[in-house]
């Protein structure tokens, strides 16, 4: 019998044959933690009575989630961030640098075939590039820090496949949405997930970051995908690590299989305060916004600044909305500054922020008043989540986001004809 | 050991967000101190009501979201001596065992907040005095009774040297 993505991936770093089931431990080639679980990393690993990092260069810490610091007790982290780098000479990207789940694989850290493990649940985004990536606590991220592995338990997959061409207006995240709608917050729970289809294909990477990134909203442990000629492409341009493409056999055991045709779906948004309860766009035209967010791990890379710059160019946001803009990373923020896009956004009266999770959780950079509602292009609208449990979050496209800031009102894309 | 259930409004899905708010977990690194702000966003005020040796009951998908490792941290320094419900989401289940917070999975329909409960964990059984039903527990996977019989993944690592679930 075949074997899956995942089974085979997790069965080249144990030197094992393993199946779905399985336990083993494993080698891992990379592992991270970010500004709101690193400070428990570092103090599990001195539990641990580690004396070094397994591999200094396998493994970075970095200061997104509230960069740069909003407060002391947040400074106090930092600091401890920045001396445990000093002192066990650890790699570290500190604020303004970026999201670490668009630094990671940018920066080349992790390539196709990889075994990844983060201190953030949002991990599994470079699926999207071939690699088994999932999130885990501080302290296990302690244990790999220290001996460079962990164990796993090896997941049964769920194959999804996506056919059709997206209409104008609609994108990556209105594809995930809608499996989000489908399956439910809990639908893929443990599971791994393989993502295919001609509709998957047809996006950039770029695109299929934004569904990988938002498997773990069903569950999931891992959203890979198979390493076409755009990956190979894409991690050769970013990454001096040897690709290892992983497919699944063609007999590989699925526990489930779904198809989605996306040929005639509309612009999507999930309402509050979860991220599976999800509307047609023109089901919410009466919702009125006071803030739009551009940004995050799922929606703050270059093509999403300029889809909504595009609908904004020449154009003044609501005079009732805060747009707040955050690139996902400083290169990201470079690159839409030679293209002009800062200028569209600054000119159209959006707030360009440091580059970093900032709003998305709360800590800063735009929390809601009591009572007010955001249209936002993160992947999580948990009540609280952007500060407030008095607000209400709405999850959508950066099209449909900018759309909505030029009304005031949750607003269609498709209307912009010419702009899409 | 006498337990008491605790049940909020909402039972599936409670997110970690919702265990411990990013507007606390960022700034505060004792977890005691952290413990003070459990389900804020659902419920202002409970964390007040939680006594020692009481238990956490839900529905499905406990634990969902972000991997914030505070949430199992917080909610074991709450004084809860166990969370019992339908499903819990990976990494919290992983978190939960590493640090030694007991999880169980059981059908909670029948469990009312203020139930007295007793558990036998060697017999998968969840007792409700109160109600005097006597409840199946889905038996706790090997390798997580090996996390919670060396006192969490910390110890176990420092015991065996390793992972003693390897080779």
């Amino acid at each position: 019998m075949g074997k899956t993505i995942a089974e085979k991936i997790l069965s080249n770093h144990s030197g094992k044959d393993l199946r779905a089931g399985d336990v083993a431990v494993c080698d891992v080639d990379f592992c991270f933690g970010q500004d709101g679980t690193s400070s428990i990393i570092i103090d599990s690993f001195k539990k641990l009575g580690a004396a070094k990092a397994f591999d200094k260069s396998k493994f970075y810490m970095i200061i997104d989630h509230s960069a740069p610091s909003p407060n002391i007790g947040v400074s106090a982290i930092h600091k401890k961030m920045r001396d445990f780098a000093g002192t066990y000479q650890v790699g570290m990207y500190d604020i303004g640098c970026g999201v670490c789940h668009q630094l990671v694989p940018q920066k080349g850290h992790v390539t196709c075939g990889d075994l990844v493990l983060g201190a953030d649940s949002h991990t599994c985004t470079y699926g999207a590039i071939n690699v088994f990536s999932t999130g885990v606590g501080s302290t296990d991220l302690a244990i790999t820090l220290a001996s460079g592995k962990n164990w796993f338990k090896v997941p049964e997959t769920m194959k999804i496949v996506v056919s059709g061409k997206l209409p104008k207006g609609v994108y990556s995240k209105d594809i995930i949405l809608h499996i989000a709608k489908d399956v439910g917050a809990n639908g893929a729970t443990y599971r791994a997930v393989e993502f295919y289809g001609d509709a998957i294909s047809a996006l950039s990477v770029d695109g299929r970051f934004t569904i990988s990134n938002m498997a773990v909203e069903i569950g999931a442990k891992i959203g890979i995908m198979e390493a076409d000629a755009k990956v190979i492409k894409w991690v050769g341009e970013h990454s001096r690590k040897e690709p290892k493409p992983v497919k699944a056999d063609l007999d590989a055991k699925y526990v489930s299989v779904k198809k989605y045709d996306v040929s005639k779906l509309v612009p999507q948004v999930a309402r509050p305060h979860t991220v599976d309860n999800v509307a047609d766009v023109t089901d919410l035209a009466d919702v009125k916004i006071d803030q739009a967010f551009v940004g995050t791990c799922t929606n703050g890379r270059l093509e999403d600044l300029e889809a909504a710059a595009a609908i904004l160019k020449g154009r003044t946001v609501h005079p009732g909305v805060k747009f707040i803009v955050a690139p996902a990373s400083q290169e990201i923020y470079l690159a839409a500054m030679k293209r002009g896009l800062v200028e569209t956004f600054v000119k159209s009266g959006c707030i360009v922020v440091a580059p970093g999770c900032g709003p998305c959780v709360g800590t800063h950079n735009g929390v809601l008043a009591d009572g007010e509602a955001a249209i936002s292009t993160a992947n999580r609208n948990f009540k609280g989540r952007m500060g407030n449990p008095n607000s209400f979050i709405y999850l959508a496209s950066p099209a449909t986001v900018a759309a909505s800031a030029l009304t005031g009102r949750i607003s269609d894309p498709r209307t912009h004809k010419g702009r899409l | 050991m006498k337990h008491f259930a605790r049940r909020l409004k909402i039972q599936d899905n409670i997110n970690t967000d919702y265990v411990i708010s990013g507007r606390y977990k960022f700034k505060i690194q004792d977890p005691k101190e952290l413990s003070k702000y459990i389900f804020e966003d659902l419920d202002p005020g409970f964390a007040a009501r939680v006594k020692g040796g009481d238990i956490l009951v839900a529905g499905e998908n406990f634990g969902c979201g972000s991997s914030r490792e505070q949430a199992p941290q917080a909610l074991k320094m709450s004084g809860f001596a166990a969370v019992i419900a339908k499903s819990f989401a990976r990494i919290f289940y992983r978190n939960a065992f590493n640090i030694g917070l007991l999880l169980l999975e059981c059908n909670t329909d029948f469990i009312d907040d203020g139930d007295q409960l007793e558990i036998d964990i060697e017999k998968n059984k969840v007792r409700s005095v109160s109600k005097g039903l006597l409840l199946d527990i889905n038996p706790i996977p090997p390798v997580m009774k090996t996390l919670l019989d060396d006192g969490g993944v910390i110890e176990h690592f420092k015991k065996h040297g390793g992972f003693k679930f390897e080779g």
